[in-house]
């Protein structure tokens, strides 16, 4: 069932390269409000290449070049007068290792909009942050302690409350829950689905069961290798969940699920 | 039936695990490690020992403070090293007050900002050679630059042999230093951190700014500090940049007046004081070195403190 809604992203075409390396090539798809979309596919498939490209973090490396168009809310993410450290501050992201920073756990939250520009107090925005969260409850008397003092699920979650401290609409997660716990995991996959409500997210994902899940939708990445070794990414499908997960088109799709490969 | 290679009843076991065999090799280079220690330590606390011992019939006579205000003279019975501590002092102080920020500036740049080219590489590396010229070198360029050529603005009435030159030319000395020091901690700074920040939407210099230089600073301090300890032991740039080692008064000179003035620093006077002939020179130079040796583990331990208090503020 296709939505009519205008998509928050619409990628048409992409390639990423870096140097000589074409690492992803080809990728055609878009990202619908509210949803949460996952992107599987074994490793080096380019899943993580293509996130990233949503919110200009490939920029930090110096031989990463973009071909093909990202659109976001129909504006050309990669147009000449996008200053992406605006991009930056309206897509949160949270990245496989949790990586907060070496501070306490209000300022971790606090940094994002302060150096957006928000002046006044920052309370009420923090304890919104750790509430949508799930971490309010956990940490709401220790706000000045170490952020580092927390549990590696509770890390996590507090680098989800700092992605959305500055009202973000869209969350990237880059293997959210790859270095923690089951019982973490679990939590932050209920997060997921309660912060759909309110945000676009994108997830890569190396579980697929996680994938069944949480997500609505579902791209499936593969890697070829061409001659020479070289191994660039492509999607290979791209559907609901409920279809790639019981119905997929593709032989290899369905070679992936059921754990033929990968 | 198992398949190791003994027994597993359990006398064999036991006998099998407390084998212990003989590590002949191991032992020897055991032993000759702790020897090579021995022998390193055992020259510098010789070495230690008989300056202190030298200087001893100085701290009877004067004590240090005495020694330390007085005037430099060349009747052994009056002769302090006032004018070389103080103008080791101040010439600290410049050192400090050039190779500090432009060396941190520097750094910064190069590992926050320049681009993975081949030009930052070649300029990486020539920094590195640059610190190990040997100072007398970077002496010869201070006589030429700070000394003959700008000698009008840095020493007017002293023909450029001020403490402004000896300042300037151990402020480049040690430059390379502290951007090869701070580079370092700014690598050290892990990446994760700064894609968390970058990824909240910070710029570049406020992610230096809130996140990198905070994790950097122990490290910083250390360098810099450090280097100031290499700066207050030379000798040889400053002998070549006027450096004096005879008494010089300043009388009643203002602030820019000393600094554009003859100077000496401790280095110097012990360079000169070690070949007077005299007796009492011989205790006075042992309880010089003494007081140098003092001041630089101040320094060091002011290293180590500065860098255990940040060092706490960053981890929990």
């Amino acid at each position: 069932m296709s939505k009519s809604t205008e998509p928050v992203f619409d990628i048409d075409d992409l390639s990423v390269t870096y140097g000589d390396f074409r690492a992803v090539e080809g990728i055609t798809l878009d990202i619908q409000p509210n949803e949460i979309t996952a992107f599987i596919g074994p490793s080096g498939c380019g899943k993580t290449t293509v996130l990233r490209c949503f919110n200009r973090m490939n920029d930090l490396i110096e031989s990463a070049s973009v071909e093909g168009s990202i659109r976001y809310h129909g504006v050309d993410l990669y147009g000449p007068r996008i200053d992406p450290v605006e991009v930056r501050r309206r897509m949160g992201m949270v990245f496989q290792k949790p990586n907060p920073f070496p501070k306490t756990i209000y300022d971790n939250i606090a940094f994002g909009p302060r150096v957006a520009g928000h002046k006044g107090d920052l309370d009420d925005l923090v304890e919104e942050s750790l509430t949508r969260a799930a971490l309010w409850e956990e940490v709401r008397g220790k706000l000045a302690e170490p952020a580092l003092a927390l549990s590696g699920g509770q890390q996590q979650r507090l680098c989800i409350a700092r992605a959305i401290a500055t009202r973000p609409d869209v969350v990237l997660m880059d293997e959210p829950c790859s270095s923690l716990d089951p019982i973490a995991t679990l939590k932050i996959e209920e997060l997921m689905l309660e912060l759909k409500k309110d945000y676009t997210i994108v997830i890569v994902t190396h579980n697929m069961q996680q994938a069944a899940r949480v997500s609505d939708r579902t791209a499936f990445f593969t890697v070829d290798v061409r001659d020479g070794g070289v191994r660039t990414g492509r999607l290979v499908e791209f559907d609901d969940t409920g279809v790639i997960f019981t119905n997929p088109s593709v032989q290899s799709t369905e070679d992936y699920i059921t754990g033929r490969f990968g | 039936m198992n398949a190791s290679a003994i027994s597993t009843a359990p006398e064999a076991v036991g006998r099998a695990l407390s084998s212990h065999r003989r590590d002949v090799r191991g032992s020897v280079f055991r032993v000759l490690l702790l020897g090579s220690l021995l022998v390193a330590i055992g020259i510098l606390v010789t070495l230690m020992v008989d300056i202190v011992a030298r200087s001893l019939p100085v701290w009877g006579d004067r004590g240090v403070v005495d020694l330390i205000s007085t005037e430099i003279s060349a009747d052994p019975a009056r002769a302090g090293i006032w004018q070389a501590f103080y103008g080791s002092l101040i010439l600290m102080a410049f050192t400090a007050a050039i190779a500090f920020p432009l060396g941190i500036g520097a750094a910064i740049y190069l590992e926050e900002y320049a681009r993975d080219t081949r030009t930052t590489r070649i300029i990486n590396a020539n920094i590195r050679n640059l610190a190990g010229v040997p100072s007398i070198v970077y002496g010869l360029l201070g006589l030429a630059i700070f000394v003959k050529l700008l000698g009008g603005l840095t020493g007017p009435n002293v023909e450029g042999r001020s403490i402004i030159s000896g300042g300037l030319t151990l402020g480049i000395l040690v430059l390379p230093i502290v951007i090869i020091t701070t580079a370092e901690a700014l690598r050290a700074v892990p990446s994760s951190i700064r894609e968390g920040a970058i990824g909240v939407g910070a710029t570049s210099w406020q992610t230096i700014r809130h996140h990198v230089l905070p994790i950097a600073a122990p490290g910083i301090f250390t360098g810099t500090i450090l280097s100031l300890g290499r700066a207050f032991g030379e000798a040889a740039p400053l002998l070549l940049v006027g450096g004096i080692t005879t008494f010089f008064s300043t009388g009643d000179a203002g602030f820019m007046e000393v600094l554009q003035g003859r100077f000496s620093a401790m280095p110097v006077l012990v360079f000169s004081w070690a070949r007077l002939p005299q007796a009492e020179f011989k205790a006075l130079t042992a309880a010089l070195i003494v007081i140098m040796l003092i001041v630089l583990l101040l320094i060091n331990a002011t290293a180590i403190y500065l860098r255990n208090r940040f060092e706490k503020g960053v981890t929990s």
